[in-house]
């Protein structure tokens, strides 16, 4: 039986959407699909729209540096919950990934629009909290919060 | 401003949203570089740029842009169009390069996401 959203919106809700490395045609699909499922479960606009961009760059990461990822969402009376796993080739420097404009952005990825490095600062700019861990040339795994009572909306 | 004198003023083409014209828009970020728009934009902005694929109409979709304006000749192809469509977002094109585009909304007394 399908659940109506008011039922999701407490009971909470699961999905998954896979991400497939490489393919920039469909890139931007699944957070596309997020922001709608979030704006329909009724979130406030504010927190959708934090979370839509925290998602369309995590979702761009996996496309644009592995082979493929898995995009778990899942959202309860509290949080939003981004669980962001991908298979390719890892970050060797977490901590420089994270600064403000180091990219390893090839010229075709730029010329998409992406490759400022400033994804990875802005997802966490975006979430409550933010955790990256990676294993080079395993993948790369991110958890990401945004609250929806309270956190940076606040 | 409306995004009717935005047209008028740039000369623009309405590649979608003949409908929309009478929005009013005060904020515009302009980039070819989506992470900025991201990281910058606000809801409700013009976005003005050059990059002309799907990701434009992504972006505007995800920031909550209310218009986007192709500078350069540029024109978005059928994907984004059809995206845009879906989602409200009005697309113009104008041949004027993003400085003059800029330019001209700036004396019109538009105003950047950064004030
Ligand atoms: N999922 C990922 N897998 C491997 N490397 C990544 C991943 N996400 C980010 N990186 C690395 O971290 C850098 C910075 O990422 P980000 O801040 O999103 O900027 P950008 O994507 O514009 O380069 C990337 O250039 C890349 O080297
Ligand atoms: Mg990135």
């Amino acid at each position: 039986m399908a659940k109506n959203r008011s039922d999701e919106r407490e009971n909470g809700l699961i999905q998954q959407f896979s991400i497939t490395g490489g393919d920039f045609y469909h890139a931007g699909h699944v957070s596309t699909q997020i922001k709608e499922i979030l704006k329909e479960l009724g979130i406030d606009p504010n927190i959708v729209r934090r979370a839509a961009i925290a998602a369309y760059e995590a979702e761009m990461n996996v496309v644009m540096y592995a082979q493929k990822g898995l995009f778990t969402l899942e959202v309860t009376p509290q949080k939003i919950h981004f669980f962001v796993e991908d298979e390719g080739q890892g970050i060797p420097d977490i901590e420089l990934a994270m600064q403000e404009g180091y990219s390893t952005a090839t010229p075709e990825m730029r010329e998409m629009g992406f490759g400022a490095g400033m994804g990875l600062p802005n997802i966490k700019k975006n979430s409550d909290i933010f955790k990256i861990t990676s294993e080079v040339g395993k993948g790369t795994v991110l958890d990401i919060i945004i609250f929806i009572n309270q956190g940076k909306n606040q | 401003m409306k995004l009717r004198e935005i047209k008028e003023l740039l000369a623009a083409e309405v590649i979608w949203g003949e409908n929309h014209l009478e929005i009013e828009i005060d904020t515009v970020c302009a980039s070819d570089l989506m992470s900025d728009v991201l990281a910058l934009g606000k809801p409700g902005m013009l976005l003005i740029t050059g990059l002309s694929n799907v990701q434009s109409v992504r972006t505007a979709d995800i920031i909550e842009a209310k218009a986007i304006l192709y500078v350069r000749g540029k024109k978005p192809d059928q994907e984004g169009i059809s995206l845009a469509k879906k989602k409200g977002i009005p697309l113009l094109a104008t041949k004027y390069l993003m400085y003059q585009a800029c330019g001209l909304l700036y004396q019109k007394g538009l105003k950047s996401v950064h004030d």
